[in-house]
């Protein structure tokens, strides 16, 4: 496989990206005390790096374009290899090995603030917020196809709404939580209403300039929303009016993340297979051809925006009775982009994909937290190279299939 | 009305619009090509800025000075952003033609994510002073008081940028080509025209013009970071559907319009919301014009 050919191709490619970078990653010059650094011995990192990863890229190129044929060849000629790699798959879904793996899995999940420190009992409450917050897009973008680049506003409005109200009114979280579910979906129709025209493209600037008003109002309306200093001493969900201390709230947290989780997983899962589901995925694939069969477009929209934001409202919620302290800061486009990132890294339209993207965006900077600078370097490569090689995501979502058997049809002779 | 007041409102709406217009320009050739939110546009604008600082400082440290020395760095910033979109359309785009349109759209956030960030840690994330190396012209003490030369040299590269590359698309074998692979891909390469090669020049002249505006427009606000492609990719973008989606002389007006509107609401309305203003606009365009002032309405074929 590695010929003078290939090597070649590599050098060229490492001689050319060399090039590319070389202002930018050798020299720094600085104004003040015009003054030139050079760091040559980063050209050396460029030029290995890609002459390593363009073998790489071109194996999976080749990969990629020879999976697209065999895809239209017979699949009985599929090789061994993909053979093997489809069994994982298969042998998770089968229910006697599925039920007992999912089970342990809740039964760590439930254990996890009695195993590990409440440090990390707070992070993992992090991940299942993102994980709401990943299954909640989903639905926007994974199942209905509509690339909502501005989420972090309704994430925004649940928190403020929380915030807002239990600073002005003194209303308890369990009060406001379904208040800011219900806004998050008022919110989410508001911006479907005017965008059910739009698609693509369109779509998603216009979201994203949605989200950016809203993250501006809140940081310019300072009589409204406090402005960039945002809300502080928010009050910690009540139990039953029981006096607990801060470990023992975020404990407490935690486990209302796991209800909460479950119930989004149940729900989205329960939508996924009814009329409204199959309407969204319709709308995924072929707009023209959804309204003819009769779909009601305007619905079909309305609901995946509403039903999206909803989820976003009610982790907003959760998340200002965490955080105690909320600013506009927390809803910026890139937290938008950073919960679009958790669905495509995991599969769009998969559940246990989202849940297993959540766990890695949110896990993986905090474990590597001398490269945490890298962070979004790093974001930008996932969302490019998943694009490219893998769009399904590392979960990919399996659509249902309907096989006619050719066997049993009767032949009708006139 | 202070009439002294809206003309310099005016003034500064027109150098807003210019600003926007040669981003937008590269913008809407692109769009018109591949039909793509290019994303990464204003990354290469940003990297364009960035490579000029950064000749004009080794320059400088040689004892050069004067006007070549922005010369030399806007040559240098057009040579290198050309090949970064080259590069970047190599790497995020081509692999996708055929993929969604979903697809394409998410490798272009990526890409403008990776771009940024590249930039942030091989650079700095603080501001970098930019010199105003642009001369000062004779010919403009007497209005010194409304237009500083750095306006003045926005405004003709604008035009002269919009003429140039209408030229091109009109009248030259690539322009012929382009317009062809706008209007049907897969029937321009059935008869002959090279797709491949189309869209990679238009990558490349699109990312050039992007780096001469950046060049031009740190000279003339003085400071960059790795930031400022982010809003100018998307002010240029709503710059060119406004004017209607690939046409040049469209995305030149419709950068206008949006600079105008700009300047007068910051100045008679309100400067906090300037922002939030820019996306309002932003939204009301593309809900109720989205085929722009000078584009024709696209009809959808089934």
């Amino acid at each position: 496989m590695i010929n003078i050919g290939e090597i070649k191709k590599s050098l060229l490619s490492a001689l050319w990206f060399m090039l590319l970078t070389f202002p930018i990653m050798v020299i720094r010059v600085n104004t003040i005390d015009h003054t030139i650094q050079w760091r040559w011995e980063r050209l050396v990192w460029v030029g290995g790096a890609v002459f390593i990863l363009s073998f790489a890229w071109r194996y999976l190129l080749r990969r990629r374009q020879a999976s697209a044929r065999q895809t239209v060849m017979d699949i009985q000629t599929r090789g061994l290899v993909s053979h093997l790699l489809q069994r994982p798959r298969e042998i998770f879904q089968t229910p006697s090995v599925r039920r007992p793996a999912m089970g342990l899995a809740l039964v760590f999940l439930l254990a996890l603030p009695l195993i590990f420190s409440w440090n990390r009992t707070i992070l993992m409450t992090n991940v299942l917020i993102y994980v709401v917050l990943g299954l909640g897009l989903n639905i926007v973008v994974g199942l209905a196809g509509l690339l909502n680049l501005g989420y972090a506003a309704f994430f925004a409005v649940g928190a403020y709404s929380y915030a807002l109200l239990n600073h002005h009114f003194g209303l308890g979280f369990w009060t406001v939580l379904p208040i800011g579910a219900g806004l998050g979906a008022l919110f989410g129709i508001l911006l479907a209403l005017p965008v059910l025209r739009l698609r693509g493209d369109y779509l998603a600037i216009v979201t994203l300039g949605f989200g950016e008003i809203i993250r501006l109002m809140l940081e310019n309306w300072n009589d409204f929303s406090f402005g960039p200093s945002g809300i502080d001493n928010i009050a910690p969900p009540g139990l039953f009016g029981l006096s607990l201390t801060l470990q023992q709230t975020h404990t407490f947290i935690y486990y209302l993340m796991i209800a909460l989780t479950t119930l989004t997983v149940v729900v989205v899962r329960r939508l996924e297979n009814s009329r409204v589901g199959r309407a969204w995925v319709a709308l995924r694939e072929d707009e023209i051809a959804c309204q003819a069969m009769g779909i009601d477009k305007t619905k079909a929209k309305l609901s995946a925006f509403a039903l999206g934001s909803t989820w976003a409202g009610t982790a907003g919620v959760v998340f200002a009775a965490k955080q105690k302290f909320i600013n506009p800061y927390s809803f910026t486009i890139w937290e938008s982009i950073m919960i679009l990132c958790i669905v495509v890294l995991g599969g769009m339209g998969s559940i246990p994909g989202v849940m297993i993207g959540g766990l890695i965006m949110v896990l993986l900077p905090e474990l590597l937290k001398e490269y945490a600078d890298y962070r979004w370097l790093l974001f930008g490569a996932i969302l490019v190279l998943m694009m490219v090689f893998r769009p399904g995501g590392i979960i990919s979502d399996v659509r249902k299939a309907y096989a006619f058997e050719a066997e049993e049809e009767e032949p009708h002779h006139g | 009305m202070n009439f002294d007041y809206f003309f310099q409102l005016f003034l500064g709406g027109l150098t807003r619009g210019s600003i926007y217009a040669l981003i937008a320009l590269g913008y809407t050739m692109v769009y018109g090509i591949i039909e793509l939110i290019n994303f990464a546009h204003g990354e290469i604008y940003m990297i364009g800025a960035f490579t000029a600082l950064i000749v004009i400082g080794v320059l400088t440290f040689a004892g050069w000075n004067g006007t070549a020395v922005l010369v030399i760095a806007a040559i240098v910033a057009m040579l290198y952003a050309a090949a970064y979109g080259w590069t970047m359309e190599k790497i995020a785009y081509k692999p996708l033609r055929k993929a969604p349109r979903l697809s394409a759209l998410l490798s272009a956030i990526g890409m403008s994510l990776f771009l940024q960030n590249y930039v942030r840690l091989a650079q700095t994330a603080n501001f970098l002073p930019f010199p105003n190396l642009i001369p000062d012209f004779a010919f403009l003490k007497p209005a010194a008081r409304f237009i500083r030369p750095s306006e003045i040299v926005i405004y003709a590269t604008t035009a002269i940028v919009m003429a140039g590359l209408t030229l091109l698309i009109k009248f030259t074998r690539m322009g012929k080509a382009m317009r062809a692979t706008a209007q049907d891909r897969e029937m321009a390469q059935l008869l002959g025209v090279d797709v491949d090669r189309v869209i990679s020049t238009t990558f490349v002249l699109g990312s050039a013009t992007a780096a001469l505006g950046g060049v031009l427009i740190a000279s003339h606000v003085g400071q960059i970071n790795f930031y400022i492609g982010f809003l100018a990719g998307i002010k240029a973008f709503v710059a060119a559907v406004l004017g209607g989606i690939g046409s040049l002389p469209g995305a030149v007006l419709g950068s206008l319009v949006l600079g105008w509107t700009e300047s007068f609401f910051t100045g008679y309305v309100s400067s906090d919301y300037e922002d939030a203003f820019a996306f309002l606009f932003l939204v009301l365009i593309l809900i109720f014009r989205p085929s722009g002032i000078l584009g024709r309405k696209a009809m959808e074929k089934v």
